[in-house]
């Protein structure tokens, strides 16, 4: 019964919590709202009319969605890139940043879903897909264990940082025996996620492009890259907006997983150009499509030529100690090289997997307008709910939010 | 039987007949000819019979497992009906009380729509379930249109492993097949979806498919030019029916690889997966024109679909299970196309695999495409 009585308590706390703020806090709220509701909109057209509301068609026939799914599974797993120094190699710098990057993957997480959902035919059926109830294809189909693995990965990710959260907001201390064993199993869960996610592509032997033994570390390295990346961001303005305190050195230390992770994506990206470019076969010819265009077909050039310059360019100028030691130079290099993976993730990686098409047919995909605007919606609920969650997470950090007693007021 | 092999190979069937011919004239399933006439004097009779169908068939009858697993999908699914049945009542009490010229037939129609709304999948249906779900669907169309379809559900017959031969030297590139299938399995009319591809490819130039063209529009034969069609393949080691996270296509035991469009999410997994563009998706909401409705249905087969689901061909399941040929077949005024049952050692098509130099397109992925192709 106690506990429910603090768990009760600490939701009406919260809830006040993340309903007051500065005029800054409400003009964001307000702004994520009213894309979330624009984005609404358009998720409602496409349901009227259809995924023919989208770019996508029979030959590209996955998009913007799945990118943006894909991509973000790599943010996902990247909060695990700050719980291992913290409990599995005890160093103590990170712990103030776990939270946040706990925080950050269950946001990224939810946008996965919502990307996952927004792209399906037909969502009022997705029943089919629970166990049980519906029919599931395991262990035959990888999304089957995708669902499996991004589900359990959720459910670490929230139980770990409210366990922690939920002891301090009773002015207790959390036990290291509980959540070390949650924290290190969530290690393993991280590298889970994002190489289960990549073997969806790289089972796949109809499509040359991702059927290649490398896509999965790739996917790893340019996750462990871009996940801390935005982390990073995240923390600086946490930083200049909050009371909370963070550390030049904890930042520092990410920049450098950071820095490491760039570098060994650009050796992978470097061995599969390698492979794509020195003896060509017929599977190369999407590496073609999108380095160079094929058959006059171009709309790729634009894009990856963006990514690969800012991602060159931002892991060497993260290279140099001295660089990387400014703060401000830092926080550029972090947006340039999540810019960068996220338009080599979705541009880059799904699109020309898709063409040319099985015939060797050439249909280019653009997002439609719809498409784009529920995309930035869902971008929306994930800072919306992220922000949820982070001023909870502060506000107990800093002790301004606290379960009062009630019988130990009266006394 | 294939102990050696360290990938799948496509079990054509050939041991499946009862009564085995002694001479062995295939020359297309490899290696199995120097093997099988052996262990046939090995195992006895009955021994043999097992393992020809664990061979074939071993893995779907673990996988399936109707009276194991369904037992268990099915009580579940019937609790998760009645708990949503109270539900049920409720809006229907809502709604009866709320509208005063709610009939009958919109009562039976929203009753319908939400029994189809919470039925399991087909591959795991009884016989009744499946009659129970084409008669409602049928009543549905009846209650909407005021017309009457009828729809079947007929099972896989035995002995039968559906194959498909295409003369490449004969096809002129009429495209009569297309338009055959596309009015036999009611495919949209809006997107002009299409089954088929014809391929229209240089002479002189081998197999281009990057440079065929297969949407033209000009007088056929065009001079210089050879046709080549393309469409499902029906493997018999199907990526797309691997990849489902639902079940919501499948191989049947006469080798045609269906879906069931009420239990497909929308996914597109298998469209990913296929190699040889065998699967369409209806992007928005299909459309036939009323008249233009072929009535005679399957409920695997060209039933109408509806929008967010996959669709492909079915080898025109309606026809083919009552012996008749795909429309394809039967509309091809040149006879380049060939089809019939792979076990029956006297059907034209496995006159053509013994007798022809026959090819299928990306056998190295091991897929195994029941769909040949040959020249004169």
């Amino acid at each position: 019964m106690g506990i429910f009585k603090v768990f009760k308590s600490l939701v009406i706390d919260s809830l006040d919590t993340i309903t007051k703020g500065s005029a800054k806090y409400h003009l964001w709220m307000g702004f994520l709202t009213l894309v979330m509701l624009i984005g609404m909109y358009c998720y409602s057209i496409q349901l009227e009319e259809g995924l023919s509301a989208t770019g996508m068609s029979d030959r590209v026939s996955w998009g913007l969605y799945i990118s943006n799914f894909t991509f973000l599974v790599g943010v996902a797993a990247a909060a695990v890139m700050l719980v291992m120094p913290t409990y599995v190699l005890k160093d103590i710098d990170f712990k103030q940043a776990v939270l946040i990057g706990e925080g950050l993957a269950v946001a990224a997480l939810i946008m996965c879903l919502a990307f996952v959902v927004a792209d399906m035919g037909g969502p009022s059926v997705l029943w089919h897909m629970i166990p049980g109830i519906g029919v599931f294809n395991f262990p035959n189909s990888m999304l089957t264990w995708d669902v499996i693995v991004l589900n359990g990965y959720l459910f670490i990710n929230i139980s770990i940082p409210f366990y922690i959260l939920f002891k301090h907001y009773q002015n207790k201390e959390a036990k290291k025996s509980v959540y070390v064993p949650g924290a290190i199993l969530s290690v393993f869960w991280a590298v889970g996620i994002h190489l289960v996610t990549a073997f969806l592509y790289q089972g796949l032997q109809a499509r040359p492009f991702w059927n290649n033994a490398l896509l999965g570390p790739r996917f790893l390295a340019s996750a462990f890259a871009a996940g801390p990346a935005l982390i990073i961001l995240v923390l600086a303005v946490i930083r200049t907006f909050t009371a909370f305190k963070i550390e030049d050195k904890t930042i520092k230390k990410i920049a450098m997983i950071v820095t490491v992770a760039a570098q060994i994506n650009l050796i992978m990206l470097v061995s599969e150009l390698f492979k794509e470019f020195y003896a060509p076969t017929h599977h190369s010819e999407s590496a073609y499509y999108l380095f160079f265009g094929l058959h006059g077909k171009t709309a790729l050039l634009p894009w990856i030529w963006t990514a690969i310059p800012i991602n060159v360019l931002a892991t060497i100028i993260l290279t140099f100690n001295k660089f990387r030691n400014n703060l401000k130079v830092l926080y550029v290099c972090c947006g340039l090289l999540f810019v960068a993976i996220w338009i080599e993730k979705g541009f880059g990686l799904i699109v020309p997997g898709f063409i040319p098409g099985p015939y060797g047919k050439i249909v280019e995909y653009l997002p439609s307008g719809i498409e784009i605007g529920v995309t930035i919606s869902i971008w929306a609920l994930g800072a919306f709910v992220f922000t949820i969650l982070a001023k909870t997470a502060i506000g107990i950090e800093l002790g301004e939010l606290r379960y009062k007693d009630k019988n130990a007021e009266n006394v | 039987m294939s102990e050696n092999k360290k990938w799948y190979s496509l079990d054509l069937g050939l041991n499946k007949t009862k009564k085995s011919s002694g001479t062995c004239g295939c020359g297309n399933a490899e290696g199995s000819c120097s093997s099988t006439p052996k262990k046939e004097e090995e195992l006895s009779p009955d021994e043999f019979y097992e393992a020809a169908i664990n061979a074939s068939i071993g893995e779907e009858r673990h996988k399936d497992g109707f009276d194991q697993v369904f037992d268990v999908k099915m009580d579940r699914r019937s609790a998760f009906r009645k708990l949503t049945a109270s539900l049920l009542i409720g809006a229907g009490a809502v709604s009866t009380s709320c509208s005063v010229t709610t009939g009958d037939k919109s009562k039976e129609k929203a009753q319908i729509d939400w029994e189809e709304q919470f039925k399991g999948n087909y591959k795991l249906m009884t016989d009744e379930e499946k009659q129970g779900t084409i008669e409602r669907l049928m009543r549905s169309y009846e209650l909407r249109t005021d017309k009457n379809i009828s729809m079947t559900a007929e099972n896989a017959a035995e002995d039968v492993l559906f194959g498909y031969a295409f003369n490449i030297s004969k096809c002129q590139g009429y495209m009569n097949c297309v338009s055959a299938c596309v009015e036999e399995n009611n495919q949209d009319r809006n997107s002009e979806m299409q089954y088929i591809r014809i391929h229209e490819m240089k002479d002189g130039e081998g197999f281009k498919f990057d440079k065929a063209d297969d949407n033209y529009y000009h007088e056929v034969p065009a001079e210089g030019h050879f046709y080549m069609g393309t469409q499902c393949f029906h493997c018999d080691n199907p990526p797309c029916v691997e990849v489902c996270p639902v079940q919501a296509t499948w191989k049947e035991e006469d080798g045609l690889v269906v879906i069931d469009y009420d239990w497909c999410v929308g996914c597109r997994y298998c469209m990913a997966a296929c190699p040889y563009d065998g699967r369409r998706f209806n992007w928005s909401k299909p459309e036939v024109p009323e008249n233009e409705v072929n009535k005679n249905q399957h409920y695997l087969g060209n039933r109408m679909r509806k929008k967010g689901v996959m669709e492909k061909c079915t080898f025109c399941v309606q026809r083919t299970r009552k012996g008749k040929n795909p429309a394809c077949v039967e509309a091809c005024p040149t006879g380049a196309r060939i089809f019939g049952n792979l076990l029956d050692p006297k059907s034209t098509i496995r006159w053509v695999l013994e007798n022809k130099k026959v090819f299928r397109l990306k056998e190295d992925l091991g897929t195994e495409p029941k769909f040949w192709y040959f020249m004169d």
